[in-house]
């Protein structure tokens, strides 16, 4: 397929990698934020390609892994509810709640649904009057504006059986919080090339350029990635530190803003609690105001819940670029994709499902 | 979650409030609506997230990143295996 095959050119892939290794003269730590990115690199095998130099180490971008518990059990006790359809985007339901997940709802009478797009929810609610419809509303900036589309249909279209229960968060300030913390060991950032299609990468040079540190938005086949860090390892060589765009067929400077002007809209920006990391302040999404009556959250009411994540799962760590999801001791025997602990397991995205799924069979330390 | 693929533009019509957009993904076709791209014609790719065209791909920035890649490939082949 166009734009795809190019950009999986083994012939390339292998050039590009050969640069790395021909450029590279010390040891250099980079970041790739978005699990869709980890990914790719777990499924080509492509840190087996770069020099021993170049460490990779998974960044926080996976909305299935950083959704609190406390909001994964909220789910669950809506999705429990007599009269609901509670409408999710597939990953979501085997994520371990505090006791149980969205598939045993199903399986004890629940009535969730699996949808590729928040339209399809909104078509349920038009298609089912006498019963509440529910979205899981989970993502970065690149989903966010698509469930603004659902939230702005629902309303023209007068629905009061539909509503969304939001949990958006916001890459920027979780870079922040990483760059800006002492255990921090990232050289160098991959941007997101999904969310700066939609915000553009104003926001990415503003952190390049406060923390000194070269960030290079990147796409999401392996020819990308490898271009990506063959960028970024040129900044770190030549002592640079700026913002470039690697994934320029897609992004630019501005974005998307008939995307970004729905988004802001229909969401504000408010703190969000990440599963594993924390609180933090501003970086993610609530409804507005005069779209309260689409909030799930005031709808059904929201009771603080207060649960403990398992101790052994270190996936606070592994999220925060701090841990390999190899250096858990529960890694592939007491957690795996059927049995996840902890939601990096379980999500396409997360840094311990990529490790599961391409690198299991490795010797731990290769795997590393 | 923040997967997003391209596919190829056969048709696009007003709907109402949308825009929507027969999409092409290798063998499949699916409805994609436009209305974050408003200004897409057929035969253009746009990079598809959960049923919303997110960009239109530019084949200008693609053909000059691949000319570039072509030349790191060609500097590859030309360069002794050990080093001099």
């Amino acid at each position: 397929m166009k734009y795809l095959d190019e950009y999986r050119d083994a012939d390339i892939t292998h050039a590009l990698a050969a640069r790395i290794g021909a450029r590279v003269t010390r040891p250099w730590v980079l970041m790739e934020i978005c699990g869709g990115q980890t990914h790719t690199l777990m499924r080509y095998g492509l840190p087996d390609l770069l020099p021993p130099e170049i460490e990779l180490v998974h960044g926080p971008g996976c909305p299935v892994c950083v959704a609190p518990l406390e909001f994964v059990d909220r789910a669950i006790e809506i999705a429990s509810r007599p009269g609901v359809i509670f409408v999710s985007y597939g990953d979501m339901l085997r994520v371990p709640g505090s006791r149980q997940d969205l598939f045993r709802v199903r399986a004890a009478g629940g009535d969730v649904r699996i949808a590729y797009s928040p339209l399809e929810a909104v078509k349920l609610a038009q298609e089912n009057p006498t019963r509440q419809v529910v979205f899981f509303g989970i993502g970065f900036e690149t989903t966010a504006p698509a469930n603004a589309m659902a939230v702005w249909h629902a309303q023209r279209l007068g629905l009061t059986n539909f509503s969304m229960l939001v949990s958006h968060v916001l890459v920027p300030p979780a870079v922040r919080l990483l760059l800006g913390s002492p255990s921090n060991r990232v050289q160098g950032f991959i941007a997101p090339g999904h969310v700066c299609t939609v915000m553009g990468h104003r926001e990415y040079e503003a952190l390049s350029a406060e923390f000194h540190v070269p960030i290079v938005v990147g796409g999401f086949e392996p020819v990308d990635l490898l271009e990506a860090i063959a960028m970024l390892v040129d900044q770190l060589e030549d002592g640079r530190a700026q913002l470039e765009n690697q994934y320029s067929r897609s992004v630019t400077r501005d974005g998307n803003v008939p995307a970004q002007k729905l988004m802001e809209e229909v969401f504000e920006i408010t703190d969000r609690k990440w599963r594993g990391i924390g609180m933090i302040p501003l970086s993610g999404h609530r409804l507005r105001e005069k779209y309260a009556a689409y909030d799930a959250e005031r709808i059904f009411g929201a009771q603080e819940i207060h649960v403990e994540e398992p101790a052994e799962c270190i996936s606070a760590l592994v999220l925060q670029g701090l841990k390999k999801p190899v250096d858990c001791t529960a890694f592939g025997t007491r957690c795996t994709p059927e049995q996840p602990l902890g939601a990096p397991m379980v999500s396409s995205e997360g840094a311990c499902a990529a490790y599961y799924a391409y690198r299991r069979h490795t010797a731990p330390e290769a795997a590393r | 979650m923040c997967l997003a693929i391209p596919g190829k533009v056969l048709e696009a019509t007003d709907m109402g409030f949308t825009r929507v957009a027969k999409v092409q993904f290798g063998g499949i076709t699916r409805q994609v609506s436009l209305d974050f791209v408003p200004e897409t014609q057929p035969g253009d790719y746009v990079l598809v997230h959960v049923g919303f065209a997110i960009s239109r791909v530019s084949p200008e920035e693609a053909e000059r990143t691949y000319e570039l890649l072509r030349q790191i490939q060609e500097a590859n082949e030309l360069a002794p295996e050990e080093p001099v």
